[in-house]
């Protein structure tokens, strides 16, 4: 690890003697998962609890005439049988638009559907039952009668005059359109020693988590509250959206987040079928549970990508790029999703092509269009990977157009190192971004010049490797200007609340939330380190909405940068409370005290005066020891929210080594490289391996998955076996490296890592196949990489 | 995702299965190592009404040599041929091709019995089948019937078993000295089914095959031997009397389309492997063409 800047007065509250920051320490949640002593929402059985099943339209586009549920109503076990009609008597719907992005526009939803089904797995019915499987039994003897309509699927000519618009309230089906242009991109192509163009084609595919989608809710009639069990990311914006479109009081509405099975985004909506059930548990007045199966999440779950972008770029003979333009068309399904939309993909494509590089020339459109296929939504790294591997294409197209190596244009074009703070052509604004040394040590980390010499040295005996680069920049730690200015209630600042308990151990409650990323290590390592306290006496409270203070949950690789400087700051006061106290106590001054090691020690000889459970002793059961007038404060609070920057740009590269098989069109990957730049490193672990599963899931999109619709808008691959999840026996080793540059707007300096991976893995693997077969004289800008792709490619079938 | 409701017998042996079946006919499945079977039944696939478990009988178990014969029981596991020092010995292939069927856990569980009566053309058991000349033993109402491989399989998922049939062993001819084997398949993910695969048997006489069985799988409704082969069998190869094979190969092959390969691609990709089975079992690195012509 690498620190292009060092700012030791900062770091000062970090840099504790015992310390945790940046060091590797086991998760305190890992034990308990590990025993088997998780508690996920499907593990929850609640006195009266029924479950639902939605009966799924089989249909893209179609009326529905009737339904009759009569024989269903009868089925042993069967508690209700409701439909869309019936529950909008007690949930209204939602139209996922945002005010900050101009003219989206999208229809009302509704929690199951009324009158119209718009995809194929849309909810058209709930049946209400004692247990799943009887539940099951009864959706066969649902009878719906459906006039079909035609479907719109295919993206390209959604907006025909010839094609049927989806709502006809919106009058077309454009949902979105945003167009750029910045500097004087014509000029520059037409003075560009080569312009190079292509279209580069992304697979739909999907975030599949191990633990469904669940829920259990809970109305108390009694105390007219409702109880929601979910495995969400932001379990006060699920708060706010159950209270709004149930006529309640968001004081009615607990949400509670136990344990999550994987997220990645997936789990940061409010999907129609968790409204739905919400409603059922307030109408039937009982606990209901839904828990999503892997056929229905494949259907249901947000999709992700599905673009296809027509990119150009101008380059001079010296490697200089002169421009940048785009044109991305995506479909994201009947409605843009609540309440976060279905445009920001496209819009941070908009936002992040040619973000590394110098060049002020950009222009841009991206459309997002309706479509009868499931809908689509901010998945991990959203709008990422679309970003980079157009970028990166380009930038390898122009390399290869002029004869230089992939690493040398980069060199000449990556914005300098000490040229920040700047702005891209886009209006991003960076802080301190370190691409020449971040490409610096991948090049020295994966040893390039003898890379490029063994590769060489195969191809003569028929082996064809390639080598992909690709540099990225990545959008975390959001501020406001993420959702809150376009009128969303999703809060961009978190709450830290941390108190000594009795006998000197801390309890600390956060409004992020915990997913498998590590939020509980690193929360307790900041308070840990700030106060003085041995981690095992830090127990951290989250996931519940009566619990923890208000804030935004873990999404956006938000929860370390925001939520770990609340904790910080937070810390910090209790520590001066304490001191406070402490100096009374010890007739000292709080200056002449520090806390180490669990004990208010001197700071001149380290000396133990007192030992923090003796403090909370005196504090908690002997005040009248106290003198006259002192009033003990043993709890902190404190809120954190980025003002400075709208978003904390990290940025890195990614490299990757494969090998190709031309007469099979398999592609072997063969090792992996990252160097990202997410600022202060809280624990090396916990970063290392987020970037790792972010990686695997970019690879996945490189080589593997793809949702696979037929033109009538079936999804045909919608279980674990034809959906290809990548798996670690096709995964190469990845080896991570950092450059820290931490961001000075916060004194912890954390920047984001959770998307990183995600981001930039497909442009590298892509790169490096079309390095590959550069002596084949072919061109390859689609993914995933399949082999019939590749055969197809190379002429062989 | 949860099957629907069904009755459960466990057999207490071979003849108290076959009665459980001959009073339930159609209505009932036999559960072996119930890796094809359950997902199918979560899925709402097939809803047998009644489940006949034969896992506890033992009389299905083992595998043994006797003379000239390898006899395994239908419920020789998946890991089994990975393990037994007999299929090492005597039909090596099995080894080779149990590696790539599914992953461990479902190597524990899932049975050669399953797996021949499953019939998945993409699955590799049955294309070995055909390349070792099995007889697959089979009782039913009318007493026991010997059934060689290649009559055996008949169709996607289908097979000469009729729903009162059991299938209670394998047997295959013991290896013989000069035999060779050849195992490969194409498939994206490690564990998946194939989207081509060739399980070969070969006897090998100097530089030439005597005899050369090509078991391939994923190219159509049933494994296939390819006939094709006898244009190599007996005969000096070249690259030219190869690339004929591959042609006749094209010809004779009628593989399906899916989500992962094109007809035009699996007949690539079994020329490929066509090559590549031969210029290893030959040792004749020259003949490695790549599917071309
Ligand atoms: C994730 C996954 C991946 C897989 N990948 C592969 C793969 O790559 N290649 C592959 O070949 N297989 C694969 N399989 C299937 C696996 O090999 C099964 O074990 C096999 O297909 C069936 O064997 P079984 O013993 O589990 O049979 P069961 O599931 O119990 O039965 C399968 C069918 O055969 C019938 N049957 C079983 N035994 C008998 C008998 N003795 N007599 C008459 N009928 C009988 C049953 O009634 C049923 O119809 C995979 C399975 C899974 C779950």
């Amino acid at each position: 690890m690498s620190s292009i800047r060092s700012n030791p007065q900062r770091l000062s509250v970090l840099d504790r003697p015992n310390s945790y920051i940046g060091k590797t320490v086991p998760r305190p949640n890992l034990d308990r998962l590990l025993q088997g002593r998780g508690s996920y929402v499907s593990d929850m059985e609640l006195p009266r609890m029924a479950h639902v099943v939605f009966l799924r339209s089989p249909y893209a586009h179609a009326e529905i005439v009737s339904i009759d549920a009569a024989a269903a109503r009868r089925m042993p076990g069967v508690i209700a049988v409701v439909t869309g009609k019936e529950l909008a008597d007690v949930i209204t719907p939602w139209i996922g638009v945002l005010s900050h992005l101009k003219g989206l526009k999208s229809a009302p939803q509704s929690a199951i559907a009324v009158d119209r089904v718009c995809w194929q797995g849309e909810a058209v019915a709930a049946i209400v039952a004692t247990s799943r499987a009887a539940a099951e039994d009864a959706v066969e003897h649902v009878g719906v009668e459906y006039r079909e309509l035609e479907a719109v699927t295919d993206m390209r000519t959604a907006l025909d005059p010839a094609t049927p618009v989806i709502h006809a309230s919106l009058g077309d089906n454009l949902a979105f359109e945003r167009i750029l242009d910045a500097g004087a991109v014509d000029q520059a192509f037409a003075g560009s020693d080569a312009v190079v163009e292509a279209e580069f084609i992304f697979g739909r595919h999907t975030g599949v988590t191990l633990e469904p989608r669940s829920v259990v809710a809970d109305w108390d009639a009694a105390e007219a509250r409702l109880t929601i069990y979910q495995g969400t990311q932001a379990p006060h914006m699920v708060q706010n959206i159950a209270a709004l479109h149930l006529g309640l009081r968001e004081a009615q509405v607990r949400v509670v987040c136990k344990d999550v099975g994987g997220s990645f985004g997936i789990k940061v909506h409010i999907y129609a079928d968790e409204m739905a059930t919400y409603a059922l548990a307030k109408l039937l007045r009982r606990p209901i549970k839904f828990v999503a199966d892997r056929v229905e999440s494949f259907n249901t779950d947000i999709h992700a990508r599905d673009h296809r972008c027509k990119g150009k770029i101008g380059v001079q003979r010296d490697g200089t790029i002169t421009a940048f333009e785009i044109d991305d068309l995506t479909g994201i399904g009947p409605y843009s999703m609540y309440p976060r939309t279905s445009a920001i993909e496209a819009n941070q494509v908009v936002n992040l092509v040619g973000g590394p590089y110098t060049t002020k020339n950009y222009r841009a459109r991206a459309r997002v269009v309706f479509q009868n296929k499931n809908v689509m939504c901010q998945y991990r790294a959203v709008g990422h990977p679309i970003a980079c591997s157009v970028t990166e294409g380009l930038v390898d197209l122009a390399a290869m157009k002029i004869g230089m190596d992939p690493v040398e244009i980069r060199r000449r074009n990556l914005i300098a190192d000490d040229a920040y703070p700047c702005a891209s052509p886009s209006g991003l604004r960076f802080e301190q971004l370190s691409h020449h040394a971040s490409l610096a040590k991948i090049v020295e980390m994966m040893n390039y010049e003898a890379l490029r010499a063994e590769q060489a040295a195969l191809r003569k005996q028929g082996i064809h490797r390639g080598i992909g680069i690709a540099s990225f920049i990545e959008v975390t730690n959001p501020s406001a200007a993420f959702y809150g200015v376009g009128g969303a209630k999703i809060s961009s600042q978190d709450g830290v609340a941390v108190r000594l308990d009795a006998q000197g151990s801390v309890i600390c409650q956060t409004s992020i939330t915990e997913q498998g990323q590590g939020s509980q290590s690193l929360t307790a390592q900041i308070v840990g380190s700030v106060l003085g306290v041995s981690m095992d006496r830090v127990r951290v409270i989250l996931g519940d909405t009566d619990m923890t203070p208000y804030g935004g949950g873990t999404w956006a690789s938000r929860g370390a940068g925001i939520g770990g400087e609340a904790a910080l700051q937070a810390t910090k006061i209790l520590r001066k409370n304490i001191l406070d106290v402490a100096a009374v106590i010890l007739q000292s001054t709080p200056a002449e005290l520090d806390i180490i090691d669990n004990a208010v020690v001197n700071v001149s000889d380290g000396a133990r005066r007192i030992e923090l459970d003796e403090l909370a002793r005196i504090v908690y059961f002997r005040p009248d020891t106290l003198p006259p007038g002192i009033q003990p404060e043993p709890m902190a609070t404190r809120h954190y929210v980025p003002r400075d920057y709208p978003f904390a740009f990290t940025n890195g590269v990614q490299a990757a080594w494969v090998e190709v098989d031309t007469d099979t069109g398999f592609v072997k990957l063969l090792k992996h490289w990252v160097v990202e730049d997410c600022g202060t490193i809280i624990n090396p672990q916990l970063v290392d391996e987020q970037i790792r599963g972010g990686v695997v899931q970019g690879l996945g999109a490189a080589l593997f998955e793809k949702c696979v619709y037929d033109d009538r808008g079936q999804l045909t691959n919608a279980n674990m076996a034809d959906y290809l999840v990548p798996m670690s026996g096709e995964m190469p080793d990845i080896d991570v490296g950092h450059v820290v540059s931490p961001t000075r707007e916060s004194e912890l300096g954390a920047k984001g890592a959770g998307e990183a991976g995600t981001a930039g893995a497909a442009a590298a693997v892509a790169n490096a196949v079309n390095d590959a077969l550069k002596p084949f004289g072919t061109m390859i800008t689609e993914i995933p990489l399949t082999p019939q792709v590749i055969l197809s490619a190379l002429g062989r079938i | 995702m949860k099957a629907a409701a069904f009755a459960y017998a466990r057999a207490t042996s071979v003849a108290n299965a076959l009665e459980l079946l001959a009073v339930h006919g159609e209505k009932a499945r036999v559960l072996s190592g119930g890796q094809s079977l359950i997902p199918a039944m979560n899925l709402r696939l097939v809803a047998p009404e009644v489940i006949v478990d034969i896992g506890d009988l033992a009389e299905l178990r083992g595998i043994v040599v006797k003379g000239d014969t390898l006899v395994m029981g239908a419920l020789t596991r998946h890991a089994d041929l990975l393990k037994s020092s007999d299929i090492v010995k005597c039909a090596p292939l099995l080894g080779a091709a149990a590696a790539h069927v599914a992953h461990p856990a479902i190597r524990n569980r899932g049975t050669i019995g399953g797996s021949l009566a499953q019939a998945d053309p993409a699955s590799e058991l049955p294309a070995c089948m055909l390349a070792l000349g099995a007889t697959i033993v089979v009782h039913g109402p009318g007493g026991e019937r010997r059934i060689a491989a290649e009559d055996f399989f008949t169709g996607i998922y289908e097979t000469q078993l009729a729903p009162q049939d059991l299938l209670v062993a394998i047997e295959l001819p013991v290896a013989r000295t000069g035999s060779a084997h050849f195992f490969q398949e194409f498939a994206r993910r490690h564990g998946d089914y194939a989207i081509v695969g060739l399980a070969a048997q070969a006897m090998l006489q100097g530089d030439r095959f005597a005899d050369l069985r090509l078991g391939y799988f994923a190219v159509g409704d049933k494994p296939v031997l390819a006939k094709a082969a006898s244009k190599l069998a007996g005969a000096t190869i070249t690259p030219a009397l190869l690339a004929e094979a591959s042609d006749a190969l094209s010809h004779e092959l009628d593989p399906h389309e899916d989500q992962q390969a094109t007809p035009a691609m699996r007949r690539h990709l079994a020329r490929v492997l066509l090559a590549r089975c031969v210029a290893s079992l030959l040792n004749r690195p020259d003949l490695n063409i790549g599917g071309r012509s």
